[in-house]
């Protein structure tokens, strides 16, 4: 089996997936929940069968005003939820227009229970989405240290760090470009759990990684005149079945959660299970084929048919 | 090596003991659980607070620590079991009400700065006791309260302390004094435990009087007592000073408990008249005794203002049927799991899937130990870890069928399996527990116990997923494989006799 050979194959099949998803940032399609931008949730389950329409909750909340300000309560995202829940999403508002809305909800459709409500205010959430951003970069840089050191004792032991980096930048566009098509779509937001999805996926990424990277090692010691490129698709095709089965038994573990577990945390388990294939696909077919381009300093073929001598 | 076998069944006796224990609590669908359920979970309030002050200014960590201190007490006295109270320094307070669910009436009972009542009795009453008091109770007549009202004390609306009403302190000072030795700890005012009995030394049943509240307290500040020991000398507003003055003339000898929020603080004794406004209270203090009962007189119960900057309600129903959920298809998931480890690997699968029953009790002890609050995404993890668990014996196991496959020896090929795989399970875990840090961190600046909790039952699970894998695994393939002749015994293995492939039914 020649997996680095057809290392441009595999690098194209990612762009594949990451680029459709770029486009759908580019179209505002990661929508950050009230995690990160402050607002108020309400999660509503309506009695069975009784639930109603959309465009009805709307009709009946048009004339609902914030208790502080007097002023017309605006721009209420709906969004259905299992079978008989709704998700409101709306400016911050206090406790009063809460219950005023649950109220008029209660009245016009008979009985509404209140599952959640989460107010956020709009300084913490700002806060809330610095510190992501400061989590996922934190998260590369330690890792990147780590498996430079963990590998150390090899040559050009820093690419090694920076392979694992970019495996892991891979399955971060991955996840967002697909939370992006989703949101647009189905409407998804990104929240707290989003990220807590994102930065297990990168543990669990890199873990793939290091076993690829690990024979690697393993293998430069045993086979000190073969060719690079070819210890390391050796060691790749030796660590197939363990790098696919353990996939496969998290993959039947998530995916049970997401057929049978509960709405709350479905969002979370598809984001997971979607992120586990990425982290394995980008462990086998990505990081030890970087190692490769790098060793070959391939770059310089890339643009010596453009003549570029700035490149050279 | 035996001896590592008998520790290993030990062990798993142990643990089995231990978690069997549970259904006794443990009712899925019920309330009871020793494993501590999140708000997700169980339904119930979390409320994050910050101190109202401009964003610059610098809020003193003993304040908060105070008025942390505060809301517990006040959250005790409410009855939640299982409430959680955190510091989040600098400036953030987070309050769990697990099973608690009135928005309204938590929100009063957190940011409310306490009523602070100066009540009448003829005996001491120890510090910390609950008692009643007739301010504003029901029952008391209309125009009692009318009296009573001006003297809320509210931080919002304050009209009584208008400097301009005031007489000048007089320059004779009185003096409360403690009478017993005991006494003469107030530093207790804003310890840990408010008693749930309600009465220590108070009668039962008896509705004190209260002289004065809080709002008619001008000012209090730590002073010296003759005996230059620390002391709290205070300024009362002309409505009380002449309540002081009344009650103080015709009782001295009898004692003026000090009541926050209807707990006593401190119950110095009434040693003389007061009479112009402004007294002493003095007793064997420390500094910081002094300060603390300075800091309630003044300022109630809340040393700081608070703010709520986000607040959190989750239903009751809607936690328990995701619970149910879960488990249920997390059991699911890991019978998949156990049925492929045996299915592609056979016997050593078996051997695997009796680690990760053990691997299961052990992290489930731990969790009760600890204990790890139990949220949906914290069960994710936890399955999760269980794929981690698995990783480990796939790792061994792999590199044992390859030792296997080019002829070792069954017993040097489990050696050389568990030598060869331990460098990338110890390197890939802990890049798993970086992220498990990194992600608690996250999770512990904005209060999200469901961050926390996953980041926490995740990096047990990888912890404890190395010990099962490399102890009991090891040893138990020992055990078994060290009696079996591999060559009468291929299919154990899940290796083919003369074509050794390695793309075998995956079950």
């Amino acid at each position: 089996m020649n997996i680095i050979g057809k290392r441009y194959w595999f690098f194209g099949l990612s762009l594949l997936i990451i680029i459709p998803g770029l486009i759908a940032l580019a179209l505002g399609g990661l929508k950050p929940s009230i995690d990160f931008t402050g607002g108020t949730m309400l999660e509503v389950q309506f009695q069975s069968g009784k639930t109603p329409t959309i465009d009805a909750v709307r009709a009946a909340l048009a004339d609902i005003t914030v208790a502080s300000t007097d002023e017309k309560l605006e721009n209420i995202q709906l969004q259905t939820l299992g079978v008989d829940g709704l998700v409101l999403r709306m400016q911050p508002i206090d406790q009063t227009t809460i219950d005023k809305i649950l109220a008029t909800l209660g009245e016009t459709f008979g009985g509404v229970t209140l599952n959640m409500a989460d107010n956020v205010g709009a300084s913490v959430g700002g806060e809330v989405a610095q510190r992501a951003a400061g989590a996922v970069a934190l998260a590369a840089v330690a890792i990147a240290l780590y498996v430079w050191f963990a590998f150390r004792k090899l040559p050009h032991a820093s690419r090694y760090g920076i392979a694992a980096v970019a495996s892991l930048v891979h399955d971060v566009l991955v996840l967002i470009g697909l939370e992006g098509i989703l949101g647009l779509v189905f409407g998804w937001e990104a929240d707290s759990l989003f990220l807590t999805a994102v930065l297990t996926v990168i543990g669990f990424s890199v873990h793939d990684t290091i076993v690829v990277f690990d024979r690697i090692r393993e293998n430069r010691a045993k086979y000190r005149n073969a060719g690079f490129e070819k210890v390391v698709n050796h060691s790749i095709v030796q660590t197939l079945d363990r790098s696919i089965n353990t996939t496969l038994t998290v993959l039947f573990t998530l995916l049970a959660l997401a057929l049978f577990g509960g709405a709350t945390t479905r969002h979370f388990i598809i984001i997971l299970l979607i992120g586990m294939a990425s982290g394995a696909y980008s462990s086998i077919f990505n990081a030890a084929a970087i190692l490769v381009v790098w060793e070959n300093r391939e770059w310089e073929k890339w643009f010596s048919g453009l003549r570029r001598s700035s490149n050279a | 090596m035996s001896r590592y076998v008998t520790w290993v069944i030990v062990l798993i006796m142990i643990l089995a003991i231990m978690v069997v224990n549970i259904p006794k609590n443990m009712k899925i669908a019920g309330q009871e659980t020793r494993i501590r359920q999140g708000l997700d979970l169980q339904g119930g309030q979390q409320v994050l607070l910050e101190a109202d002050l401009p964003a610059g200014q610098n809020v003193p960590a003993e304040s908060m620590r105070v008025a942390a201190q505060v809301i517990e007490n006040r959250v005790n006295a409410l009855g939640v079991s299982e409430a959680v109270v955190q510091l989040s320094l600098p400036r953030r307070i987070v309050v769990e009400l697990p099973g608690y669910d009135n928005p309204e009436e938590a929100r009063k009972l957190i940011q409310n700065t306490g009523l602070l009542e100066f009540v009448e009795t003829q005996y001491r009453i120890e510090d910390q006791t609950k008692i009643e008091t007739d301010y504003l109770a029901p029952g008391v007549t209309a125009a009692d309260a009318t009296t009573a009202a001006n003297l809320i004390f509210t931080p919002v609306f304050t009209p009584t302390r208008t400097p301009t009403n005031t007489p000048l302190p007089s320059p004779t000072m009185s003096f409360l004094e403690f009478a017993t030795s005991e006494a003469a700890t107030p530093g207790a005012a804003t310890g840990p435990e408010v008693t749930q009995a309600p009465d220590r030394t108070a009668v039962p049943g008896v509705r004190y009087h209260t002289i004065m509240t809080g709002a008619d307290l001008q000012s209090a500040v730590v002073g010296r007592d003759a005996a230059n020991k620390p002391s709290v000398n205070f300024v009362l507003s002309s409505n009380g000073s002449n309540a002081f003055a009344a009650y103080t003339q015709n009782h001295v000898g009898w004692y003026l408990a000090i009541v926050l929020d209807k707990v006593v603080i401190s119950c110095p004794v009434i040693h003389e008249a007061i009479l112009g406004g402004s007294g002493t209270i003095s007793g064997n203090f420390t500094n910081s005794e002094a300060n603390q009962l300075a800091i309630l007189l003044t300022y109630g119960a809340m040393p700081v203002p608070l703010k709520v900057i986000r607040e959190q309600t989750v239903g009751p129903t809607l936690g328990q049927d995701s619970l149910r959920r879960s488990l249920i298809a997390g059991a699911i998931g890991l019978m998949a799991v156990v049925l492929f480890m045996l299915l592609y690997y056979r016997l050593p699968g078996v051997l695997a899937d009796v680690a990760l029953l053990l691997y299961a009790l052990t992290s489930l002890t731990i969790y009760r130990l600890i204990p790890v609050t139990f949220t949906l995404p914290g069960i994710a993890g936890f399955i999760l870890s269980v794929g981690m668990a698995v990783d480990a014996n796939v790792l061994i196991f792999e590199r044992m069928k390859e030792e296997l496959r080019s002829g070792r020896p069954l017993r040097e090929a489990v050696e050389t399996g568990f030598s060869r795989a331990w460098p990338s399970i110890r390197d890939s875990n802990f890049s798993t527990l970086i992220t498990c840090a990194i992600l608690f961190w996250f999770g512990g600046t904005f209060g999200a116990s469901i961050v926390k909790g996953f980041a926490v039952t995740l990096s047990v699970g990888v912890l404890v997923s190395m010990f099962t894998a490399i102890l009991v695994t090891r040893n138990l393939l020992h055990l078994v494989l060290d009696r079996i002749d591999f060559s009468e015994r291929h299919s154990w293995f899940g290796i083919a006799e003369e074509t050794p492939s390695t793309t075998e039914s995956a079950g």
